[in-house]
């Protein structure tokens, strides 16, 4: 095998299919769908209305096509299989009882799960199509009153929580991909950090697509009580397809009084071939609402799969003091296309937030940074400071910067710097000079790019990350 | 160690080097000089593989193999080094992770083991005394934010770290104020052994003040127009180099320093 052939194969390692057996409903989407989800995963009745009130509501809805800087082919969305779960027996007891094939689909992706195995500090929630396979470290969890579990699990047993929660940062009718999550959504996690609780381990999400035919809609719901702190971690992968999938998770974040929330995602969906054959169309919202006095969530992602990204994690500043932040790394490649940013919404007093975007575009990509920092009358003394750079490889891709900056008070103070370079030959060539291959001199100024955002990721994550980026740029220059 | 023989080369089609004959032999020092434009540091630069240069005709010999066929990084890990004119900044990527990288690609080439952060920085602070270098520069990004002479005193740093057999000095003499200049020139000769090589490329003979070469070629029009001992600097200093344009061109094949 040429060397080529070999980094060609390197590249999305994660692209293998998972043969097991799965339950599978026909395509399509109507209320029966709806229905037959509910019946499937034995959901009470509130839980059949908040479905259908969020289908009706889409049904009125039109895709957001115009304003991304995005296409994509018409999606027929009578054609996607909403649900699918590897066949299991009704109720797990122990991970013991987990299928051997998905235990082992699971390692292979670098997340072991069985207790023997398990990674240290990192309590994992494993979703395999719609469904939740498997979360480790719960019972430790448990001792210090930290909920981690399935959003299956979370509406059987906490449905308190989860009627409060769920849609209160984003609403049924948020938007046309958050309305259609909201409707048929499977599984996804759910995370609860009880007043006065640093959570004691990493929480984490592993997302893992494998049926060709089916979307893949999940939720995650994070609640960080009056002076709890958590950090959350989010992985994902697919195995290589030649037709499109879709993606439309939605995440909810809610802080309260002094609370803090980190949460960080290194996404890896496959990404299509060289022409953009295939590859995961990833249509996500994600949200967080400082509620509470001192609060903070932190976004901290690292975007390099997906053959199109459409995702603006947001905090909303409600609480006096809240800090939001979004550190954001987006690289493209071949014929990816992004467009993502954040949004700033500043509602209270001296509330403040950074973002610090680095946009990667190679091959003939399209990288967008789409930014919105509204500052509302009241938010007195609010301050935002925005940095967007962007990084060309090549000369056949583009980068874009989209920023919104809408001020209704006289006394907050909105900084934005923004600045577009090019790998240089003469960089390149000094790395060399000194030793370094090219395609490590690549990795290395690339990674210096991204540094700031890297430093915010939890260690294995960045060390993850960095290595990640290199792989995705493998014989992009020269 | 360095053979050159007929070394024709430019850049865009046009013509830079148009005949250059050159030996250099372990343990020597080799000063290149002449006026804007003459190509010594299109010399430099096709030494060490700068992808913009063509070679149309000639051969370079390093040890007896064929540089020309090797990339830039196969000739830096033979153990080829230039010091950059105009030395590169990379945002965002301290000196000393730039350092360790470089440094162990270079064991990893000679088949040893490579050093860990721990290690390496023991190392790095060691070779740092011979450019005067306090360890504040180690965790600066690479030449961000360096004066012109910092980031001179960067460069032999890293010549410093990567011990080359054959180290070209490309200009390192230009925009460097006396004492900074006494430091690089300084460094250079603490490096400078029986086993190794050095090639100076400069315009100013006030370099070689510091580091005294055994040889110097002076050139003209891409090719060696004159070639003498250091005395043959200070002449060039009297005189400027007008006067060497209107003289005959010396140089026919096989006219090396040796």
């Amino acid at each position: 095998m040429s060397t080529a052939e070999l980094l060609s194969q390197q590249e999305y390692k994660y692209g293998f299919v998972t043969d097991i057996e799965s339950d599978v409903i026909p395509r399509g989407l109507s209320e029966d769908t709806i229905r037959l989800i509910v019946a499937k995963k034995n959901e009470p009745d509130w839980m059949l209305e908040f479905r259908l009130k969020a289908y009706r509501h889409w049904l009125t809805m039109t895709e957001p096509k115009h304003w991304p800087n995005i296409s994509y082919p018409e999606i027929n969305y009578q054609d996607v299989i909403y649900y699918s779960a590897p066949k299991r027996k009704a109720a797990l007891a122990s991970l013991d009882e987990v299928d051997p094939e998905l235990l082992r689909t699971f390692e292979k992706l670098g997340i072991p799960l069985t207790e023997q195995k398990q990674l240290a500090n990192v309590a994992v929630d494993a979703v395999f199509d719609s469904v939740s396979v498997a979360t480790t470290y719960k019972e430790k969890l448990k001792k210090h009153g930290v909920i981690f579990c399935s959003f299956t699990e979370a509406i059987r047993d906490y449905p308190d929580l989860i009627k409060k929660y769920l849609g209160s940062v984003v609403p049924t009718n948020d938007n046309f991909f958050a309305a259609l999550n909201s409707a048929v959504f499977s599984d996804g996690s759910f995370c609860f950090i009880p007043k006065g609780v640093r959570c004691p381990m990493e929480l984490s999400t592993y997302f893992r697509i494998n049926n060709s035919e089916s979307g893949q809609f999940e939720r995650t719901l994070i609640v960080a009580e009056e002076g709890s702190h958590v950090s959350y971690l989010e992985g994902c992968t697919a195995p290589k397809f030649d037709k499109n999938q879709l993606h439309a998770a939605v995440v909810e974040l809610v802080a309260l009084d002094d609370a803090q929330i980190k949460y960080s995602t290194v996404q890896n969906w496959y990404a299509g071939d060289e022409e953009g054959v295939g590859g995961i169309y990833n249509f996500v919202t994600k949200r967080g609402k400082c509620a509470g006095h001192n609060s903070k969530i932190s976004w901290t992602q690292v975007e390099t799969g997906s053959a199109i990204t459409w995702k603006y994690p947001s905090c909303i500043l409600q609480g006096d003091n809240s800090i939001g932040e979004f550190y954001s790394v987006a690289l493209t490649n071949h014929a990816q296309q992004a467009d993502t940013g954040t949004k700033m919404i500043h509602l209270g007093k001296n509330t403040r937030s950074t973002i610090i975007s680095k946009g990667i575009a190679a091959g003939k990509s399209n990288n967008s940074y789409r930014g919105l920092v509204k500052v509302m009358p009241k938010a007195e003394g609010a301050r935002n400071y925005t940095q967007c750079d962007s990084m060309l490889i090549g000369s056949n891709c583009g980068a874009n910067t989209f920023p919104y900056i809408e001020v209704m008070n006289n006394s907050s103070s909105v900084e934005h710097e923004a600045s577009t370079s090019k790998i240089s030959e003469e960089q390149l060539f000094y790395l060399q000079q000194r030793g370094i291959s090219q395609e490590d001199a690549v990795s290395l100024i690339i990674n210096g790019f991204c540094k700031d955002v890297f430093l915010q990721l939890p260690m294995e994550f960045a060390v993850e990350a960095q290595r990640l980026l290199g792989l995705k740029l493998e014989g992009s220059v020269g | 160690m360095l053979e050159i023989k007929n070394l024709h080369a430019g850049i865009d089609g046009n013509e830079i080097l148009k005949g250059i004959n050159l030996t250099v032999n372990k343990g020597e020092i080799h000063a290149i000089m002449g006026p804007n434009g003459s190509g010594k540091s299109t010399l430099a630069k096709v030494l060490s593989g700068h992808p913009a240069y063509q070679v149309t005709k000639g051969e370079v010999l390093y040890e007896g193999k064929n540089l020309l066929e090797l990339a830039p990084d196969e000739r830096a890990r033979e153990g080829i080094f230039m010091a950059f004119q105009y030395p590169i900044e990379v945002p965002g990527v301290s000196n000393a992770q730039f350092l360790r990288l470089a440094y162990n690609e270079k064991r990893k080439h000679l088949g040893e083991e490579e050093l860990d952060p721990l290690e390496f920085k023991d190392l790095l602070k060691e070779r740092a005394k011979v450019v005067e270098m306090d360890a504040s520069f180690m965790t600066r990004s690479v030449n961000e934010g360096f004066s012109g002479g910092e980031k001179k005193r960067n460069e032999i740093l890293q010549m410093a770290v990567l011990e080359p057999k054959l180290a070209v000095l490309d200009e390192t003499d230009s925009g460097l104020d006396i004492d900074a200049l006494r430091i690089v020139a300084g460094g250079v000769n603490q490096l400078h052994n029986a086993n190794n090589a050095v090639i100076l490329v400069t315009h100013y003979q006030r370099l070689l003040d510091y580091i005294v070469p055994q040889f110097v070629h002076v050139l003209a029009n891409g090719r060696i127009a004159k070639e003498g001992g250091k005395e043959l600097a200070l002449e060039l200093e009297q005189k400027g180099y007008d006067w060497l344009k209107a003289a005959p061109e010396n140089n026919g094949a096989g006219a090396g320093a040796n």
